[in-house]
């Protein structure tokens, strides 16, 4: 392994976390003046031009704000949650490729921290141990309401991961590779070769369940306000607090790309228009969840568990049948 | 006169009012399975989501961004109390009969009175103890003189409440009196309108 490899590397994983926590910090923003102007409101206004400023205060607040950690915790555990939850989000970034590769002053850059070969199984599986931050932080608040959104955290992100991989494995199957790379170039040359074409109940499969994934609105309930106050979020203050917030908006953002991607071609041939167009796509399922977030109410723990088990997963197996038969068919195996 | 027509708000066969027509809800698991095809394909989703994207586009905003833009107030609202004097002489109206202390409440009012020297009532201190008082409007709708009123400020906001009622901040100054600033309040106890009209001579029969 020779230097600049490693140079290149570590400046790559530099440039992903900044672009991406001051991303998360834009994201809030942006979710609160999108809410607020479909609810006829104005958002924050008050803090520079149009509030974009606000961002900047609520960071230089959650940075100097006391961070309280209450008597009865489980200290080691309730420190390290917020950081699982943040740290898994961004290390989950490090199989996606963010643009195509291009030229910089004669070298050529790779915008992908590491291209594995299972890239698309690296980033479930790592967004699926973000799971233990919520988990682990709730339950060692010694705060019910925190340890209610433990349990429904588990459940939830247990269950989804079900739809996620079975929606993933028929797009897979004709793919043939895990790689997010190999991916995209399956889809170049427009938009009937995207594998949202072939493959609608796949995406619907994984857009729901990205829903779940990062805990946004009409799956929202580890984290209702209205029943269970900010759930594994209630004792923590300050950066702690913020560190989940960081996460939970990065995965956002990773998910979006991740579907943007598998299912709506990604970043095509790799021109610059094409990496614009992928950054449209992101822009898009991003805007979506702050969309889901003012339209939709939220539903109970027992109708998301039903949804998923008994309506999302037989149809996941169906489409994973009809995706086998329809290739062995193509290749004239029967 | 103007008589509000009578709303019959009872479900009959004559009024508009009718019972919302509400599906039993799905027993078996069969009939749940059903109802959420049904409204997954009927669009009910959708339908949401274009409403607020609907509010988004037509930007019709309706912040009050408060500190800068104030909303108008009625004009018989009831905020921190008043102490008015004569338009003639600029004299207190107040002729410390003590009623508003009677009448109130919360008994939150209290007033000192002394004979001054040219015999007349003076109103030497009187102050509403405004974290007691609950702004019932009594005071300014028994005082004989119009003298104690309600006025428009709702901005009561300070180190101590006190502030606003020290007998000097609720009088009306001088030179707003001479500048014609002064206001009569058409809440609570004011003169109502074509007042002259309805005075009738008291019968010499008593």
């Amino acid at each position: 392994m020779d230097v600049a490899f490693i140079i290149e590397t570590i400046v790559k994983i530099v440039v992903i976390l900044l672009v991406f926590s001051a991303l998360a910090g834009f994201g809030t923003y942006f979710e609160r003046k999108v809410l607020a102007f479909m609810q006829r409101r104005l958002g924050p206004m008050h803090v520079g031009p149009y509030g974009l400023l606000q961002v900047a205060a609520d960071g230089i607040k959650l940075f100097t704000k006391e961070d309280i950690i209450p008597q009865n915790v489980v200290k080691p555990i309730f420190k390290l949650a917020p950081v699982i939850t943040a740290a898994t989000a961004f290390m989950a970034a490090a199989a996606i490729p963010f643009w195509p590769e291009f030229t910089a002053f004669g070298y050529k850059v790779h915008p992908i921290v590491a291209d594995v070969n299972v890239g698309i199984l690296y980033v479930m599986a790592v967004m699926a141990i973000g799971l233990y931050g919520p988990l682990l932080g709730g339950m060692a608040s010694a705060n019910k309401f925190s340890l209610i959104s433990a349990a429904r955290s588990a459940a939830v992100f247990i269950s989804y991961e079900v739809i996620t991989g079975l929606a993933l494995l028929a797009p897979l199957m004709m793919v043939g590779s895990l790689s997010l790379i190999d991916i995209n170039n399956y889809q170049t040359g427009g938009i009937s070769n995207w594998i949202a074409v072939s493959q609608p109940v796949a995406f619907i499969l994984f857009w729901i369940a990205a829903f779940a994934e990062t805990g946004r609105t009409p799956f929202h309930l580890v984290a209702n306000d209205h029943e269970i106050i900010d759930g594994f979020g209630t004792e923590y203050s300050g950066m702690r607090w913020g560190l989940f917030f960081i996460g939970e908006y990065a995965n956002m953002f990773f998910i979006s790309f991740v579907m943007a991607i598998i299912f709506l071609g990604g970043y095509g041939d790799g021109s610059i228009a094409g990496a614009l167009q992928l950054l449209l796509k992101v822009a898009f399922f991003f805007f979506f969840f702050l969309w889901t977030r003012a339209a939709w109410p939220d539903i109970r723990p027992d109708q998301l568990m039903w949804l998923c088990w008994k309506v999302l997963m037989p149809i996941a197996v169906v489409n994973v049948v009809i995706t086998g038969v329809v290739i062995l068919i193509k290749q004239g195996g029967m | 006169m103007h008589v509000e027509p009578f709303t019959d708000r009872n479900v009959s066969e004559q009024s508009a009012y009718y019972y919302v027509d509400i599906e039993n809800y799905p027993v078996t698991g069969w009939d749940k399975f059903k109802q959420v095809v049904k409204r997954s394909i009927k669009g009910e989703l959708f339908v949401g989501l274009w409403v607020v994207m609907r509010e988004l586009i037509k930007f019709d905003i309706h912040t009050v961004q408060y500190p800068k833009e104030k909303l108008p107030i009625g004009p018989r609202y009831r905020a921190v109390h008043k102490l008015l004097r004569l338009w003639e002489s600029g004299f207190e109206r107040c002729i410390g009969c003590g009623l508003c202390e009677k009448i109130c409440i919360s008994d939150c009012i209290r007033m000192d009175t002394r004979i001054d020297e040219n015999s007349r009532k003076e109103v030497t201190e009187y102050s509403i103890n405004l974290g007691r008082c609950i702004f019932c409007g009594y005071c300014a709708e028994v005082c004989p003189e119009l003298a104690i009123v309600h006025g428009d400020r709702y901005e009561n906001a300070s180190e101590q409440r006190a502030h606003f009622v020290i007998k000097d901040d609720m009088l009306t100054p001088l030179d707003f009196l001479t500048s014609g600033q002064q206001k009569e309040y058409p809440g609570f106890g004011a003169i109502t309108p074509h007042e002259d009209e309805r005075v009738a001579k008291t019968p010499l029969a008593y």
